[in-house]
């Protein structure tokens, strides 16, 4: 997995690439603690270069949806496509995030 | 026909291996790519499983199987732990919100749902989890 955070104007775009997995998902939760631990409250994650995600990857993003739930913080996803689109349906996870079609809408959304 | 068998320390880090080895062999099948995903996926699902619970107290190993048998793929994922059938436990309620929701328990759905048949048997001392995948048709 590659995990980038870079500062928009109004939220931190989070953009991942490759695999979030059992393996990297530890990492994931770690990173975006971190964000949180510094002050960050507003996400997109970006999921284009995502190409896998199991349940360890879900519960993941699920950590962080709840950890943004007790601090008043928001969370939007963007570019969720192809099997991890799947994934997320077949989780009932499409329901449980707001979902966009590009980090562009994903920021105008929050804003 | 027989599977080509790999076996791997019960360590959730070997899971890159495991999924190298599937991903071969599906490919030497000719599992196209939507059949291979669910492969891969079930495959991380029963493999990290077995780490997590299988050894308590112990190592262990996890011995993956995969090949042709007729016109399905199968994937036979075992191990050496107690009795235990993943297939006995409960289905999620994939409908909660996001505080309701409990971190886990997914893992075996994307079991169900990804194989076109599934069992469980206790065969010499193992669990072993089959997962069988139909050829496009």
């Amino acid at each position: 997995m590659d995990f980038q955070a870079r500062k928009e104007a109004n939220a931190t775009v989070i953009t991942l690439a490759g695999r979030l997995d059992a393996v990297t998902a530890p990492e994931y939760e770690r990173r975006v603690q971190e964000l949180v631990n510094g002050g960050d409250s507003r996400f997109v994650v970006d999921f284009d270069g995502l190409s896998y995600i199991s349940s360890a990857g879900l519960r993941g993003l699920l950590v962080m949806a709840k950890l943004l739930k007790t601090k008043g913080g928001q969370v939007r996803f963007a570019n969720v496509k192809g099997a991890v689109k799947e994934v997320f349906a077949i989780s009932g996870f499409n329901a449980l995030f707001g979902m966009d079609e590009s980090v562009a809408a994903a920021l105008e959304t929050l804003s | 026909m027989k599977l080509d068998v790999t076996r791997y320390p019960a360590m959730v880090e070997r899971l890159a291996d495991a999924n190298a080895f599937v991903e071969a062999c599906a490919g030497r099948f000719g599992l196209d790519e939507g059949k291979q995903f669910g492969a891969l996926l079930a495959l991380e699902e029963a493999f990290v499983n077995i780490c997590r619970y299988a050894y308590p107290d112990s190592s262990g190993e996890v011995e993956v199987a995969c090949g042709r048998e007729g016109g399905s793929f199968v994937l036979e994922i075992a191990d050496w732990g107690s009795p235990f059938d993943v297939l006995s436990l409960p289905e999620p309620d994939i409908t909660l919100d996001i505080i309701e929701r409990p971190i886990g328990g997914l893992g075996i759905h994307f079991i169900r749902v990804m194989t076109d048949c599934v069992s469980y048997r206790r065969e010499d001392g193992r669990n072993v989890l089959r997962m069988e995948f139909a050829a496009a048709a």
